[in-house]
C-alpha cells in the first residue's frame, strides 16, 4: 500500500514535470503554434496558400502617401506575408553569425530605431568596425538604391548580403550559413512558403531580410501629426523649423528634406565639413573619384532621439555637439559641400536660442511608436 | 382583335420595306491627324563644350567675369513645352522634366502627348513652373529629390540648382549655390513674393523643322551654362555666391540672364 502511494506521487510529479516541459511549436508565426508548448520540438509548419505567397501591402504613413512616390520594391522580390515572416526570423537569428552569437538585430536594435548605441559596432571576434551602424527604416523610399554610408551596395538585397561575410561583423560564409539554415527544422518549410522552394540559398535569404526591412516604416512623429494638422508645434519648435528651412539661417533642408520630403534625407552623398583631410574617403573609395573623397550618405533626421552617436564615425555623442559642428566647427577641404556656408568662419554661427530651437524642432521628428512597435 | 392583327402586319411590312429600300449612307471617316512622338534631349554646354557627369567637381571653367569655378551640381526644371506651327497654331505638350546632370537619363524627355505632323517654326517652354503649376508639395517625384522652395520665401519648387566651388578674390576656394525659384523681398515690413519663372522661346532653327508621321523626332535643347553669368548682367561670384534664394536682386538677375541660356541644337528624326 505504501509502495502504491509512492508510485502515485512519482507519477504525479512526472506528469507535472512533463506538462511544465511540454513540447511543440513555440513560434507564434507558425501555422501550428502551440501556446502551451515550452520547448520547441521542430515541428513548426509554415504554409502559404495554394496560389503562392500572400502579397503584403506596406503600411504607408499618411504623410508619405501625400508627398512621396510609392515605395520602391524590386519586381523580383515583392513583399509577401511569408517572406516578411521569414525575413524577420532571419533578422533576429544568431544562426547568421559564425559562432551563433550575433544576429542583425544585435547591431540594429529595435529599441534604438534599429541602430546601435555604440560608436562602432563590435563583431563576433570582438573587433570593432570603423563606422557607426545606420538605422533601418523607411528604406523602401531610397529611390537612389544606394546603401551603406559610402553607397557601395546597390539595393537592399545586396546590402543584406555583406554583414554575414564581413570578417569584423558576423564573420561567416554564406555556404556555411545556408547549411545551418537548411539543417534547421523550421527554415526549409518557411522558405518553401515564402519562395516556393525549401532549397535555401543566400539570395533567397537576403530577399527575405530585405522584405522584412521594407516593412520597418517610421512616419508617426509629432511633426507628421503637425503636417496633418492634428497637433500644433510649440513656438520654439516652429522657430527651429524656420531656421532649418532658411537659407540665411541654418539651411539644413537642402540635404535633409522638409515638410514635403518626410524622409528627412536626400539619400545623396555630401562632405559636411567634418575634417580638413580624410582618414576615411567614404564614397571616394567606391567611385575612385577624388572629388568624392570625404562624402558620406545623408542620414535621416527621423528618430535622432534613439540613434546617437552621430555622423558616419559616431564622433558626436549628442545632438548639441552636432549642432555646434554646423554652427562653428566646419572645416574646409577640397570636396566640402558648396551648400555649407561660412566655412571659413566655422559655420552659420547660431545663437544659443537658435540652437535650442533647432534641437527642439529636430526632436519633433521622434517616432516613439515605431520603436515601441518592434 | 382581327383588325388589330392585320394592322400590325401591315405596319411591319411597310416598315420592313422602308428600311430595306433605304440606301446605306456612307460614313465619312473622321479626319485623324497623323501624329508622332517627339523627344527632347537636354544638353549642357560651357562655352561650346558639353558638360558631362564626369566633369562634375573636377573640370574648371572660367566665367565672363573671370571667376574660375567648378560645377558640382546642375539640376533644373522645365515645363509646358509648346511646339509652334508655321500656321500660328500651337501644340502644348504639358508636363515637366527635371534634368539632373548627375543622372544622365533625366536628359531625355518624351512627353506623353503626340505631335501632329506638319511644319513647325519654333519651340517655347517655361523655365521652372508658372504660378498655376508651382504648388507646394504637388509633385511627389520632385519632393523625393528635395526640390521644394521654402514656403517662407514663396514656396513651390526650385527651378535651378547650380552649385560648385570658385576661387574668390583672395585665392581661396569657396562654395557657390546659384539656386533659382520664386523671388521674395521685404516690403513695408512684410515679405512679398513674386513669380520668377520665364518663358524660353527658341526660334532659330534654319527656318523651322518638320514633324513626319511614323518617325520620332529628336530635338536637342542646349543649356549654355556660361550665359547664367553674363547676359545681360555680368555676374561676379565674389558678390553673389551664397544665400541667394531670399535675395530678390539676385533672383531677378537670374531670371534676366536665364532667358538667353537655352538654344536649339540638332533637330533630326531618330534613325
Amino acid at each position: 500500500m505504501k509502495g502504491i502511494k509512492i508510485l502515485g506521487v512519482f507519477i504525479g510529479l512526472a506528469l507535472c514535470l512533463s506538462s511544465c516541459r511540454r513540447e511543440g511549436c513555440t513560434d507564434e508565426l507558425a501555422d501550428n503554434f502551440d501556446a502551451k508548448a515550452k520547448v520547441d520540438d521542430g515541428t513548426c509548419e509554415y504554409t502559404s496558400s495554394s496560389s503562392g505567397p500572400t502579397p503584403l501591402a506596406l503600411n504607408i504613413p499618411a504623410t508619405f502617401s501625400r508627398f512621396l512616390p510609392p515605395p520602391s520594391i524590386p519586381e523580383d522580390n515583392p513583399t509577401t506575408v511569408e517572406g516578411v515572416r521569414l525575413g524577420k526570423k532571419l533578422f533576429f537569428d544568431k544562426t547568421l553569425s559564425n559562432d551563433l552569437t550575433q544576429a542583425c538585430a544585435n547591431c540594429h536594435l529595435p529599441s534604438q530605431s534599429f541602430d546601435d548605441t555604440n560608436r562602432f559596432s563590435v563583431g563576433i571576434d570582438g573587433i570593432a568596425g570603423t563606422r557607426n551602424a545606420m538605422p533601418i527604416f523607411n528604406l523602401a523610399w531610397n529611390f537612389n538604391k544606394n546603401f551603406f554610408w559610402d553607397g557601395r551596395a546597390q539595393g537592399l538585397e545586396e546590402q543584406a548580403l555583406e554583414p554575414v561575410t564581413n570578417p569584423i561583423e558576423m564573420h561567416d560564409t554564406w555556404s556555411n550559413v545556408v547549411a545551418k539554415l537548411q539543417a534547421d527544422p523550421t527554415y526549409p518549410s518557411m522558405f518553401r512558403a515564402a519562395f516556393g522552394t525549401s532549397t535555401i540559398d543566400s539570395l533567397l535569404a537576403v530577399k527575405a531580410i530585405a522584405q522584412y526591412e521594407r516593412t520597418l516604416i517610421s512616419g508617426n512623429s509629432r511633426f507628421d501629426k503637425y503636417t496633418q494638422r492634428l497637433i500644433p508645434l510649440t513656438p520654439s519648435e516652429l522657430s527651429g523649423y524656420n531656421l532649418f528651412m532658411s537659407e540665411s539661417g541654418a539651411d539644413c533642408f537642402h540635404c535633409h528634406g522638409d515638410i514635403t520630403n518626410p524622409l528627412w534625407t536626400d539619400n545623396l552623398f555630401h562632405n559636411n565639413g567634418l575634417d580638413a583631410s580624410f582618414t576615411d574617403n567614404g564614397l571616394g573609395d567606391i567611385t575612385g573619384n577624388p572629388a568624392d573623397n570625404g562624402k558620406f550618405k545623408t542620414p535621416t533626421l527621423r528618430n535622432l532621439a534613439f540613434t546617437a552617436p552621430y555622423m558616419h564615425d559616431g564622433r558626436f555623442q549628442t545632438l548639441d555637439e552636432v549642432i555646434d559642428h554646423y554652427s562653428t566647427g566646419l572645416k574646409a577641404s577640397p570636396t566640402v559641400s558648396p551648400l555649407l556656408k561660412k566655412v571659413s568662419d566655422g559655420g552659420v554661427q547660431l545663437t544659443p536660442q537658435e540652437k535650442a530651437d533647432l534641437k527642439a524642432f529636430l526632436l519633433t521628428l521622434t517616432d516613439s511608436s515605431f520603436v515601441a512597435g518592434y | 382583335m382581327k383588325t388589330t392583327l392585320k394592322f400590325s402586319i401591315y405596319l411591319l411590312a411597310i416598315s420592313t420595306f422602308l428600311f430595306s429600300c433605304k440606301e446605306e449612307e456612307p460614313i465619312e471617316p473622321k479626319q485623324v491627324e497623323a501624329e508622332t512622338e517627339v523627344s527632347f534631349i537636354f544638353k549642357q554646354k560651357y562655352n561650346g563644350s558639353e558638360v558631362l557627369t564626369s566633369d562634375l567637381a573636377t573640370t574648371q571653367y572660367t566665367n565672363e567675369k573671370g571667376n574660375i569655378h567648378t560645377i558640382s551640381k546642375l539640376q533644373y526644371l522645365v515645363s509646358n513645352i509648346t511646339l509652334h506651327r508655321t500656321d500660328g497654331s500651337e501644340v502644348d505638350l504639358g508636363g515637366y522634366n527635371f534634368v539632373d546632370i548627375d543622372q544622365p537619363l533625366t536628359r531625355f524627355y518624351t512627353p506623353s502627348v503626340r505631335v501632329p505632323e506638319g511644319k513647325y517654326s519654333g519651340i517655347s517652354m517655361t523655365f521652372g513652373f508658372d504660378e498655376e503649376d508651382n504648388r507646394d508639395g504637388a509633385y511627389t517625384d520632385l519632393n523625393a529629390v528635395s526640390w521644394s522652395w521654402p514656403m517662407m520665401i514663396g514656396g513651390g519648387y526650385h527651378f535651378l540648382k547650380f552649385e560648385g566651388m570658385f576661387q574668390d578674390n583672395t585665392g581661396s576656394m569657396k562654395g557657390f549655390a546659384y539656386h533659382n525659384g520664386t523671388a521674395s523681398k521685404m516690403e513695408n515690413g512684410s515679405r512679398v513674393h513674386e513669380a520668377n519663372h520665364f518663358r524660353v522661346r527658341l526660334w532659330d532653327y534654319n527656318g523651322g523643322f518638320e514633324v513626319k508621321s511614323g518617325e520620332r523626332l529628336n530635338i536637342d535643347i542646349d543649356m549654355n551654362i556660361e550665359e547664367w553669368f553674363k547676359n545681360p548682367v555680368l555676374w561676379d561670384l565674389n558678390q553673389y555666391h551664397m544665400m541667394l534664394m531670399p535675395n530678390y536682386t539676385a533672383q531677378k538677375i537670374m531670371n534676366n540672364n536665364g532667358k538667353s541660356v537655352f538654344a536649339l541644337g540638332t533637330i533630326a528624326p531618330e534613325l
